[in-house]
């Protein structure tokens, strides 16, 4: 039983309280009632057995309780509610017809869970803000769980995600799907936020193991998400296609003895063939739609790699196209960086150094794997006193024990 | 209806001579987007600033009054000018934060007021 609760609030959590939000137009006041709704499912459900739809019956449980507490605060002080509301479009909270009509809720729980996401990632908050309500509202972690995840005091987590809510507030942020013209960059901003959860998972910027499996499972279930919400937009498929490819690589980045293994030198054959199959098929999908984008470039040149039965048989040109267009869409240092590493691959590591050359160095100074790429290319080409230095300012750099265990050694080898 | 401050950010050094090309272009530019404002219905008040040099800090403290010299941050990047508009929330005031940034060639804040 407990084991099925938590899965429909797994499953559920995120979807409920993207309703409530609407329907209250205040995001505290949602979170509270969908836990309690929760708590009641926990009481209730051991006894009677779970509903036949038991996020229907949740998001009704926590309708009831927030209609109870409005009409128990609205005799009290009106204006104090008032003063915590979110702008929504329909807005009366206390005589709201959405209150008393929500069976047929099913039809409008999609866009709730979409405006939910570009609320979020609005690109007036942080990046670490907009990660850690992502987590909180969407995912249904708690503070405490996301802290754990980001390795920060649960306070600091916290007053995060109490800041960005005040700050969405403050502003009068609207809750809802932006329209047509704002659409590629606000839902660029939901993409890179889901990723960089997922990045955040697949090397843990600070701390003793390299992966955090949850962040990125929980990533790879957002990407799903809104791959569902929007089958439309390309991109969307393109990031949970970049997610799938890069995760099926995951058994073969640490060896038995907890090091860390590059790509050219992993075992291929512990790759995950079946998130592979579904990395192609969506790369396939999107490539057919013919409207690329920075994540769908990004999840071809996973493809490259999940197709090359070793390092050396790396359709290395096709990923330095790639890259070019990579470039052209969306100029970034980090692309070149790896547009670099690709060069050297085909042509050594002297044109690799050149290409490397062509990047502005100081876009990239505070960037580990640029004076880690840059020191391995080094110690190819034979300069071994610039590696070394380069190596040094990578150790320096990194943050992470089991990378910076990786770039000892790697110096050391010198 | 919801009221922005949109402010101007630059380094106190900044040109003040309104003769030279740049700032006449930049002076059409935001007369145009004042104009923009103000058609739309959503201006309330402008205003651009002399440098921040000009300005006077003065305190209140049990019924005396003191004054100092300078502006009161005493930072490389001071406001400039400003707007105050109104606008149905905060996407719509961003919008006219690119705007007012566009115009007047320089970062803008966008900030919300209370009530």
């Amino acid at each position: 039983m407990t084991g099925s609760l938590d899965e429909v609030f797994r499953r559920e959590a995120g979807r409920c309280t993207a309703t409530m939000i609407r329907i209250l137009g205040d995001i505290n006041l949602a979170e509270d009632a969908v836990a309690e709704a929760f708590a009641i499912a926990a009481a209730q459900w051991p006894k009677t057995g779970m509903p036949p739809n038991p996020g229907g019956w949740i998001t009704t449980t926590a309708r009831n309780r927030a209609i109870d507490w409005l009409r128990r605060e609205s005799t009290r002080d009106e204006r104090h509610i008032a003063a915590h509301r979110l702008q929504v479009d329909t807005m009366d909270p206390y005589h709201n017809p959405e209150l008393d009509r929500l069976d047929d809720f099913v039809d409008v729980v999609a866009d709730d869970q979409l405006r939910l996401m570009f609320l979020c990632a609005h690109p007036a908050l942080a990046a670490d803000a907009q990660v850690g309500l992502i987590l909180r509202l969407l995912a249904g972690l708690s503070t405490g769980e996301i802290a754990a995840a980001f390795l920060v005091p649960e306070a600091t987590m916290a007053q995060r995600i109490v800041r960005a809510k005040r700050k969405l507030h403050d502003n009068h942020a609207t809750y809802r799907v932006p329209g047509a013209a704002e659409l590629p960059s606000r839902l660029h901003a939901v993409l890179a936020a889901i990723y960089l959860i997922y990045t955040e998972g697949h090397t843990a910027t600070s701390g003793q193991t390299l992966t955090r499996t949850s962040l990125s499972a929980e990533a790879i279930r957002l990407g799903r998400t809104l791959a569902e919400l929007m089958p439309d937009e390309p991109e969307t498929i393109g990031l949970l296609a970049l997610m799938l490819l890069s995760e099926s690589r995951r058994p073969a980045r640490i060896s038995a003895d907890g090091t860390m293994v590059r790509l050219a030198d992993q075992d291929r054959s512990r790759w995950d063939r079946t998130l592979i199959g579904e990395g192609h098929e969506l790369v396939r999908a999107c490539l057919r739609r013919n409207q690329p984008g920075p994540f769908q470039i990004q999840a071809a040149i996973a493809a490259v790699h999940a197709d090359a039965p070793s390092a050396a048989s790396t359709d290395w040109p096709q990923i330095i196209t790639l890259y070019d267009q990579l470039s052209a869409l969306r100029p970034n240092p980090v692309a070149a960086l790896n547009r670099s590493v690709a060069v050297a691959e085909l042509h050594g590591p002297v044109k690799g150094l050149d290409a490397l050359a062509e990047i502005d160095p100081a876009s990239l100074e505070n960037y580990q794997p640029y004076h880690a790429a840059r020191a391995g290319l080094l110690a190819r080409a034979g300069r071994h006193q610039e590696a070394t230095a380069a190596y040094d300012r990578a150790i320096e750099l990194a943050t992470n024990a089991i990378e910076r265990d990786f770039l000892v050694r790697q110096r050391a080898a010198l | 209806m919801p009221q922005y401050l949109i402010s101007v950010w630059h380094d106190d050094t900044y040109e003040t001579d309104f003769s030279a090309p740049d700032a006449q272009r930049r002076v059409a530019q935001v007369g145009a987007f004042n104009d923009q404002l103000q058609q739309a219905g959503a201006w309330v008040f402008a205003a651009g600033l002399h440098p921040a040099s000009s300005a006077t800090v003065v305190r209140s403290s049990v019924g005396q009054v003191s004054m100092t010299d300078g502006p009161y941050a005493e930072t490389k990047e001071q406001m400039g000018g400003f707007w105050v508009i109104e606008a149905p929330d905060l996407d719509a005031a961003l919008e006219w934060g690119g705007k007012a940034a566009a115009a007047s060639e320089g970062p803008v804040e966008v900030r919300p007021a209370q009530g």
